[in-house]
């Protein structure tokens, strides 16, 4: 552990070369470095300045400590979650729920169902803070089959679950291309560069209209920026749960975007009650009361029945495109059959 | 009984995280009251009296609303032992983005928005900087990406604080933050003789003392001049 003591005498340029990262501390503490990089850490604030900022050399360098202390875990090859546990606990009326544990590893996709108000949000809220039996549910939850360690409630980089919304959209005023380079600049990504490319690219895949990376993400439509943070999400967010609340049915390859998570090694939880994406998952929650009544999995048989919704949602999309061609939708097809997945 | 002080921007979710987070509290059993300060207006109180919390209120009117707190802070205190409260939850209003009146040795909470736009961490000052808790809101309604690249920008500004992400529509994490704001340990007898975490801001101007005029020769006291220099020393990137 670095100590203020460690690098207060530091010059500016000693510390940017020891910690590159230390440019993104100044920048974001709006302090300017450039032509001070003779001048200790601990006399880069001047006094009139620490009384307008209400912080002075020794508080900067205390919060430049604290701050290379965490990049530098954060940047240490940290354990991969492989699977999450969860033991049950009670629903609103005390009663025990109903399972005898719950093991969700990665690459599995777990859906979940119940009304408004079932206790949705608690579950997810649970295991977003690791819950230990201290939660008004009295649900535990390990990782990789141990207790947790405390980072996962308190460090801000290391967030157990990502989320994913149906009412959320994108609000910076920057294009693509910009907005997903700015992502990956504040994960520390070596190969920025290629890494937006291939998010790009994926999102492009997901959606049914192409985008540029020079388009500004507030032009996007709906399904492109349901591609976009999709995309983006599965390869930049260090989360390895990602929770997703629905996604909409449209300008979007549901199916390729959840392929897609998987591929990246995440836990896919779902509150949804779209048959198509409920069936896709390996096994349902079923949410009453405040909790979990029961675990589902998914039968062959009901699987048979996931294979003629795709069919029609793979109709419907055709339809759309066809739509968007400015093609009438009474005549014969021209050209090849549309693809059932 | 335990105070804490809660801060941040105008309608940054203050008021929602407080009413969801004292629910927790009180499902607990805990006595939970709310002193809300504020500089103008605020029908809040209303609110908190719905929820069964007992609150006060204060406006600081013409007043620096940062000096009004600490010089009634004490007195509400006494206002909260005496009620029987196990813990006081102050909320104030940052409202020049300078300072907020944080206390040696009292928790401090600071609300900031995901809304609010990723170079906002940057321009607040200590309120943000020297919080011990950072709760962010509205996170359910911008993308994952702006919600790391905030809590990341918030964490380079205060590297030592928890940052919390609650939704103040569904409460979800304020149960968590409730565990974090009362502890028997942090009790105490009285505020007197303790301290703010750094100084309020210097401001004795002849303006402060109802000068209305604008020019030169009424200016008095602390007065301090824009720079319109072609190079600024200290420009953002």
């Amino acid at each position: 552990m670095l100590h203020s003591d460690d690098i207060a005498g530091l010059a500016v340029a000693d510390l940017l070369a020891r910690f590159p990262f230390m440019e993104a501390f100044f920048r974001d503490n709006g302090i300017v470095t450039a032509g001070r990089e003779r001048i200790r850490l601990a006399d880069l604030i001047g006094e009139r300045e620490a009384e307008d900022r209400g912080t002075d050399g020794n508080r900067l360098a205390a919060q430049a400590a604290e701050y290379i202390n965490r990049m530098l875990a954060f940047l240490g090859e940290g354990e991969q979650v492989t699977r999450i546990t969860i033991l049950p606990g009670r629903d609103k009326s005390g009663q025990p729920e109903g399972f005898e544990t719950l093991e969700i590893r990665t690459s599995e996709i777990i859906s979940i169902v119940g009304p408004t108000g079932s206790g949705k949000s608690r579950l997810l809220a649970d295991i977003e803070w690791v819950a230990q039996a201290d939660t008004p549910t009295g649900r535990r939850v390990l990782i990789n089959g141990a207790p947790p360690d405390p980072k996962w409630r308190f460090s801000s980089a290391d967030k157990l679950v990502a989320q994913l919304s149906q009412n959320m959209n994108f609000v910076m005023d920057l294009s693509v291309r910009e907005f997903v380079a700015l992502h990956a600049e504040s994960r520390m990504i070596r190969d920025a560069d290629s890494v937006v490319e291939r998010i790009i690219a994926q999102a492009n895949e997901l959606a049914g209209e192409p985008f540029t990376p020079e388009t500004a993400i507030t032009a996007l439509s709906g399904g492109q920026s349901r591609a976009l943070m999709i995309a983006d999400t599965a390869i930049l967010s260090k989360s390895p749960i990602i929770l997703i609340d629905e996604i909409e049915n449209a300008g979007i390859d549901r199916q390729r975007a959840l392929a897609l998570l998987l591929s990246e090694e995440k836990i896919v939880l779902m509150a949804t009650h779209d048959p198509v994406l409920a069936l896709m998952a390996d096994r349902r929650l079923v949410i009453k009361n405040g909790g979990i009544a029961s675990v589902v999995e998914t039968t062959e048989q009901e699987r048979s029945i996931l294979s003629e919704l795709r069919a029609l949602d793979a109709q419907v999309l055709e339809y759309r495109a066809r739509l968007r061609r400015g093609e009438r939708l009474d005549t014969a097809k021209e050209g090849k059959e549309a693809v059932h997945a | 009984m335990n105070l804490v002080t809660i801060s941040g921007p105008p309608s940054s979710g203050k008021t929602s995280v407080i009413l969801k987070t004292a629910a927790a509290l009180m499902s607990r059993g805990l006595a939970v009251g709310v002193v809300k300060f504020d500089c103008l207006y605020t029908d809040d109180d209303e609110l908190y009296r719905k929820a069964g919390i007992p609150v006060k209120k204060g406006l600081s009117g013409q007043l620096c609303p940062d000096h009004y707190f600490v010089s009634n802070i004490e007195a509400v205190a006494d206002w909260g032992k005496k009620s029987g409260l196990d813990l006081l939850i102050s909320e104030s209003a940052g409202l020049c983005n300078r300072c907020s009146p944080y206390i040696s040795g009292i928790k401090a909470v600071c609300v900031i928005d995901n809304l609010s736009g990723i170079n906002t961490p940057k321009k607040i000052g200590p309120m943000l900087k020297m919080a011990d808790i950072v709760v962010i809101t509205k996170g359910d309604i911008v993308s994952q990406a702006e919600r790391e690249v905030f809590a990341s920008r918030v964490n380079a500004v205060n590297p030592g604080a928890v940052i919390m992400h609650i939704n103040g529509l569904t409460g979800q994490g304020s149960y968590e933050l409730s565990t974090l704001l009362y502890s028997v340990e942090a009790g105490f007898a009285t505020l007197k003789g303790m301290k703010l975490r750094f100084s309020m801001p210097s401001a004795l101007c002849s303006y402060c003392l109802g000068e209305t005029r604008i020019g030169e020769e009424h200016q008095l006291g602390n007065v301090r001049k824009i720079d319109l220099h072609e190079e600024e020393p200290h420009a953002a990137q």
